[in-house]
């Protein structure tokens, strides 16, 4: 696995992305250093191949957006929508994410190590987010499946409209949304958090301390005496 | 005003629909939702009339000489745009909202006369992709069946900000609909109401779109053409926020445009007539020096060739056809109409596509109902439908001495009504006057 380092100040965002997309991964490395980001946009996305790039420094808008396959970490902060609509593979944001991270993503896994802002998680698709810190306010708004996993707190209107998604919070939430209650953690959901946490390579919160939040189903389907609920 | 036999006045305030409106949500205590576009009466292209050629103009032949109806679209960025034969596109229509073998039938019919089909919300079906040469892929805030693989698969992409039956409004698909397949295209239970955001989960104005523009444009190399879709409200503004935003193609829906399943409410009372839009998004383009540069699709309501024609001479460079092509597949066909009735609809009236019982086997996922509907006669009767519609306006074209109908202008028009004239700034006929300019100007 040889190592190529790109260096942003010098080599344009599109010549980038083009290398990352056309590999031959029988003769061309499959380790990228990404270096001066300097919080330039949409870095890294639409990646298909399991090569692995390590982005050194802050990263723009939709950082990894569409990911397949690929292993990124950002070694600092990143802009709204990392990871969004990501299909597979993993996203490491070292710093703190903006809002929309990992919206509508379908599966992988997203590690954020310092807070994420408003709608973490929104339409999330399958897949996997752990935020070591906080979330903003309407986080898993709309949310149809997969984990949403905050060793922090949580801020209002959690989970507001959700489907099959589960969020599991071992602070504070602020307020639950439309439809979203606190529901039974079972043994299953402990194991769940505890090999999530595992995977994010967080050992120092116990899965005992989550609370899950889900579903009521409720409003499903519209119901004219719910009306006041929406 | 109507009277009855015995001279009792109706009223014009409470007719009788409106009358049957109010008992019916007193009865069921939920607004009405329904598919099709507005019923009520608007301004419209059929309040235009070509000039015809003239003493001062010099028609065609119509049966020898050629008139051209090819279009590029997404020439502004876009590395592989978009080449059609004509100009009148198929809009986007859900698979969920309509049945698998309609959506083939879209395909095969846009395919044999060289143009374009659109996916929906829910994503792209391997049947319409294999029946379109040219698939656009849209980009909804649900971002359901959304996936990279299908992005690259697209011939275009276009982000859909809102669509002219209910501009500012989300999707909803009734639990009624929503089979196992669809289901799992859209990652939801079965059977549950499906609601479809009204905003984009990544971004919220036109900053924001530039940048996920360029987004799309990064993960797709550059190549597919991006539309933008707008629902006709502040449609001057939304049409320079789309260009700077960096659109190839801007796609104006109209208030007439159709819906698979909006509140009643929503689709007769928001949005504006494709009329007025299709000039205050040409105002736009001109004025930022980008008409025929950044490409203009207009939709809502467009039924016949001279509805295309119009709009082009209003500067469109295509046009978009949704609600046509259902009935072309055969939507509210009379040979239908013992099943309407038992639905206590009829022939020219249904419009319950959210209830997923449509006996022309269209707006269903029932598998047996959308058996009825053979693709490949849809697609040679929408192939057909669209093949007249061209004919119908090359012929107006060639009329007014034109050699392919993107050179039809708005001087070969004039308005037979004040509305339409103030709205689409063409001078009422028989004069050189519209509302709003001065005398003579024109």
């Amino acid at each position: 696995m040889g190592t190529e380092t790109v260096n942003l100040l010098d080599t344009e965002l599109r010549a980038l992305n083009d290398r990352l997309h056309h590999l031959d991964l029988s003769k061309d490395p499959s380790h990228f250093v990404v270096e001066e980001p300097r919080g330039k946009h949409n870095i890294a996305c639409g990646l298909t191949d399991e090569i692995v790039v390590d982005i050194k420094g802050h990263a723009g808008y939709y950082c990894a957006g569409m990911n397949q396959r690929a292993t990124l970490t950002i070694h600092g902060n990143c802009g709204i929508g990392v990871a969004e609509n990501m299909m597979s593979g993993t996203v490491r944001v070292e710093g703190s994410a903006s809002q929309s991270a990992g919206a509508t993503g379908n599966g992988g896994l997203l590690i954020v190590n310092g807070n994420a802002a408003a709608r973490c998680g929104i339409s999330m698709k399958g897949i996997d987010i752990v935020v070591r810190g906080s979330v903003g306010h309407l986080s898993a708004f709309m949310a149809q499946a997969g984990n949403l996993v905050v060793c922090g707190d949580a801020g209002d209107s959690l989970g507001d409209s959700i489907y099959e998604a589960k969020l599991f919070v071992a602070g504070s939430v602020k307020s639950l949304g439309a439809d979203c209650i606190e529901k039974e953690m079972r043994p299953e959901h402990l194991k769940t958090v505890g090999a999530l946490l595992e995977r994010a390579g967080i050992d120092d919160v116990d899965p005992a301390s989550f609370k899950r939040y889900g579903s009521a189903r409720k409003l499903y389907n519209f119901d004219i005496d719910n009306a006041d609920k929406y | 005003m109507s009277t009855n036999e015995n001279g009792m006045r109706e009223s014009d305030l409470f007719d009788r629909a409106t009358i049957h409106e109010i008992q019916r949500a007193a009865r069921e205590g939920m607004y009405s939702i329904r598919g099709f576009g507005a019923k009520r009466k608007l301004p419209h292209f059929d309040d235009l009339l070509f000039l015809g050629a003239s003493m001062s103009r010099y028609p065609l032949e119509g049966y020898r000489e050629k008139c051209d109806t090819d279009v590029i679209l997404g020439s502004r960025f876009a590395k592989k745009p978009i080449h059609l034969k004509i100009p009148i596109t198929i809009a986007g229509m859900s698979f969920g909202a309509l049945s698998a073998n309609a959506k083939e039938a879209l395909g095969r019919g846009a395919t044999a006369v060289g143009t374009s089909t659109t996916t929906g919300d829910g994503g792209m079906t391997p049947e319409e992709r294999l029946s379109s040469k040219h698939l656009v892929y849209q980009i909804l805030p649900s971002r359901y069946g959304m996936n990279p693989d299908d992005l690259r698969k697209a011939d275009a992409l276009e982000i859909v900000v809102g669509q002219g039956a209910k501009p500012g409004g989300g999707g909803m698909l009734l639990g009624q609909k929503i089979s196992d397949r669809v289901a799992e295209m859209r990652t939801l239970p079965a059977g549950i109401d499906q609601r479809s955001a009204c905003r984009h989960p990544d971004w919220t104005g036109p900053d924001d779109l530039t940048i996920k523009i360029n987004e799309l444009r990064e993960i797709t190399d550059w190549e597919k053409p991006i539309y933008v879709k707008v629902g006709a409200t502040r449609t001057y503004y939304d049409t320079m926020l789309a260009v700077k935003s960096g659109a190839d193609v801007i796609v104006v829906d109209g208030m007439q445009g159709g819906t698979g399943a909006t509140q009643d409410i929503f689709i007769e009372h928001v949005g504006i007539p494709t009329l007025p839009a299709v000039r205050l998004a040409v105002e736009a383009l001109q004025e930022m020096d980008m008409h025929r540069k950044v490409q203009l699709i207009i939709s809502g309501g467009i039924r016949n060739g001279a509805d295309v024609a119009k709009a082009m001479a209003m500067g469109a460079d295509a046009v978009a056809i949704g609600t046509g092509a259902l009935i072309a597949l055969g939507c509210n066909s009379p040979e239908h109409e013992e099943e309407y009735q038992k639905m206590g609809t009829s022939a020219g009236f249904y419009d319950q596509y959210q209830a997923g019982q449509d006996p022309a086997g269209i707006t269903t996922q029932d598998e047996k109902l959308g058996a009825r509907l053979d693709p490949e006669l849809g697609g040679r009767r929408l192939a057909n439908y669209l093949r007249t519609m061209t004919l119908e306006a090359q012929t107006l074209a060639r009329a007014c001495g034109k050699s392919h109908i993107r050179n039809l202008e708005p001087e070969d028009l004039v308005a037979t009504t004040l509305e339409s004239a103030a709205m689409a700034k063409i001078p009422l006929c028989g004069t050189s006057w519209y509302p709003g300019c001065d005398q003579g100007t024109f």
